[in-house]
């Protein structure tokens, strides 16, 4: 893994429209971080910032001829990519803003398809800035946005000073109903610490290190998120509203048994090609029978990718977990699969 | 060279190296002038005889190149054109108003260029004018026909053929998926595009038949034909992929011929001009020349591991030049 780290990390900003991606840019962009960015933009004239590498973007989903509907890539990231590593060492990093209309699959998906964008740059995090007043709304009426707050590894809920706390909480917990993996922060102003949007390594099988969810942080509730490996995350948690989201849902599997590599990988591979097309996002630590050493994997749609990470600890417990996030996921076929995968 | 499975014949000691000092993304000749496309801002000229030169023809990226053997035409993220000549001088063709990406160029016939920024391409013909066409998507690729004023315009889901020059409607060759390089056959009947998918798309024009060539372990970035036209050789596998052309069905239902197997991707082809010869750029550094009726390979660079970017003959055949990934270029002279 020692070659990623000469690959130029790539942070996708998503949001449904209003919902403050410009100002979150703008920010990055003025602040003295001493650092340069390459910014891929859908519309000119709206960075406030003087920076010599926006490039402005088709945003051009292409679907890849191999039959796969969910296998779709943005053809004009991979044409811009490939133009702004001639200018190599001119910048640090690369931001892709989206529109508010994008799904953010196709862009992921740049990365882990095209050979050559693949082999220069890394993704890092999707990064999803969502409306505090609005979200609510928009989660009803535009599957955009939903989609966006499904794939997120970091949400800011913005515009904070625009709700109560009591409209803050629902929505917390509405977009906990969908994602409760992402790491979540409340901002005015898109105002946010740089270090909690960049260099988040999301999608670094090497940092995958647990993949608890997230739980509410309500004030004065705070409470031990690290009991039994067993607890699912579908209950409430200190008293907090809990959504259960009609059509995004995340699942989360685990056991204490020691899988068998030869049973769950035909089983993975076949979920995610029969099932990619609903599977947004997945994540897992496994622990294989005779194996040493942690496996992790991170998937998009019907894209897996996994590698042995590290050896486990000794005074660590050898459990699996394995959780997706997605649209109508067929839930009782996933958990029987992977129940039949222990050894 | 007494033993022959050791030592395979070398023109390596006949190399002029060069330090580019930056990497090298295309190679042409103009005369006897090589010229070496760097990926920022400049060109380095290479007279045979004589000191390198650099000259700047843009103000950042240089995104694409093509020569018509009388000027090299670049296109750069600074939204020109530049033509150059091999006494470096430099003409700008075009700027783009909004400054956008000129993507692709490439020459034709009578001093026409053409070029694009995003779903926009132009022709500016020998005269001067300049025409405009705007395709569904983004261009991928553009070539003009070997004879008459036609271009070639390679977008998602097929390629538009134009005719600048005349009023009736752009035609249209459809084949889903995104096209890249795109490129007629010399005899101007069949047109061939690199696509997304490590495979090749190309149509028969005169019946407009769909032909696949596949195969392939990566995007296949580099398409040469042979003197003659009868073989298309290609990068992308890991020998050298040549496609056979000679018959009025082209490649189709036959296999390609399949040369220089190392285990190792080729990234860049060139035919020699007039001889039935490649020189072949590998991803590790190697460069090979291999001759088609015998199979008969010259060693002309040794891997370094760093991958070949820029392959180019001059229009004898008897100067070579390579570029690679870091800056490092030679001409090599086989006369």
């Amino acid at each position: 893994m020692s070659e990623s780290t000469d690959k130029i990390p790539v942070t996708v900003l998503t949001g449904y429209l209003g919902a403050g991606k410009t100002t979150l840019l703008n920010r990055i962009l003025s602040e003295p971080h001493g650092k340069k960015y390459a910014v891929i933009v859908n519309e000119f004239g709206e960075i406030g910032i003087d920076n010599e590498l926006i490039v402005n973007a088709d945003e051009e989903v292409f679907e890849m001829n191999n039959g796969c509907i969910c296998c779709t890539v943005r053809g004009d990231l991979i044409r811009i990519i490939e133009g702004l590593m001639r200018r190599k060492g001119k910048f640090d990093a690369i931001i892709v803003e989206t529109t508010g209309l994008a799904d953010p699959a196709p862009v992921a998906q740049t990365f882990f398809v095209d050979e050559n964008v693949g082999k220069r740059t890394k993704l890092d995090a999707v990064v999803t800035v969502a409306d505090a007043k609005w979200l609510k709304e928009r989660l009803k009426d535009a599957p955009e946005a939903k989609n966006q707050i499904a794939f997120a590894d970091v949400i800011l809920i913005n515009k904070t000073d625009l709700v109560t706390d009591a409209e803050l909480r629902e929505i917390e917990a509405r977009i906990r109903g969908i994602n409760p993996y992402a790491k979540l922060h409340r901002t005015e102003r898109a105002n946010i610490a740089l270090s909690e949007v960049l260099g988040r390594n999301a999608f670094d099988l090497d940092r995958i290190l647990d993949i608890e969810p997230e739980f509410l942080h309500a004030d004065g509730h705070d409470h031990d998120h690290h009991h039994g490996h067993d607890h699912k995350h579908d209950h409430s948690h200190g008293g907090l509203k809990h959504y259960h989201d009609e059509d995004m849902q995340s699942l989360s599997l685990s056991t204490d048994k020691p899988l068998n590599p030869d049973k769950f990988f035909p089983w993975v591979q076949d979920l995610v090609a029969k099932d990619g097309p609903s599977i947004l996002r997945c994540k897992g630590i496994l622990s294989f029978k005779d194996d040493p050493e942690r496996f992790v994997i991170q998937g998009v749609h019907m894209i897996l990718d996994g590698d042995h990470q590290r050896p486990w600890k000794d005074d660590e417990k050898r459990s699996s977990r394995l959780v997706f996030i997605g649209r109508k996921l067929p839930e009782e076929k996933i958990r029987n699969g992977f129940a039949s995968c222990v050894a | 060279m007494t033993d022959a499975s050791t030592s395979t014949p070398s023109v390596i000691e006949r190399t002029r190296h060069i330090a580019a000092g930056a990497p090298i993304v295309g190679a042409h000749f103009l005369g006897r002038t090589a010229v070496l496309v760097l990926g920022e801002e400049a060109l380095l000229l290479v007279p045979e005889e004589g000191e390198e030169r650099r000259v700047a023809v843009h103000g950042g990226g240089i995104l694409s190149a093509a020569s018509d053997g009388a000027r090299v035409v670049t296109g750069g993220d600074d939204g020109k054109v530049v033509a150059s000549g091999a006494n470096g001088d430099i003409e700008i063709l075009a700027t783009d108003e909004k400054q956008r990406w000129i993507d692709r160029v490439a020459t034709g016939p009578d001093g026409a260029v053409a070029w694009s920024a995003g779903k926009t391409a132009h022709v500016r013909t020998g005269k001067g004018e300049v025409r405009t066409l705007e395709v569904p998507s983004s261009v991928g690729g553009l070539a003009f026909a070997p004879k008459g004023l036609r271009l070639a315009i390679a977008h998602y889901n097929g390629v538009t053929l134009w005719f600048p020059n005349a009023k009736a409607a752009p035609e249209r060759f459809e084949w889903r998926g995104s096209h890249h390089e795109v490129n007629f056959s010399p005899d101007g009947k069949f047109l061939l595009t690199a696509m997304q998918e490590p495979m090749l798309h190309g149509w028969r024009l005169h019946d407009r038949k769909d032909m696949r060539m596949s195969g392939y372990s990566a995007r296949v970035r580099s398409l040469s034909w042979t003197a003659d036209g009868g073989w298309l050789a290609t990068s992308g596998a890991e020998q050298l992929i040549l496609w056979p052309f000679s018959s009025k069905d082209g490649p189709m239902g036959k296999t390609p011929r399949q040369l220089a197997a190392f285990g190792v991707r080729v990234e860049v082809v060139a035919c020699h001009p007039k001889q039935e010869v490649i020189a072949i750029g590998y991803e590790d550094g190697l460069v090979l020349l291999v001759r088609l009726d015998d199979g008969a390979e010259i060693l002309a660079k040794k891997p370094d591991k760093v991958p070949v970017s820029a392959l180019a003959w001059d229009g004898a055949g008897t100067l070579l030049a390579w570029g690679a990934e870091d800056g490092k270029a030679g001409t090599i002279s086989l006369a």
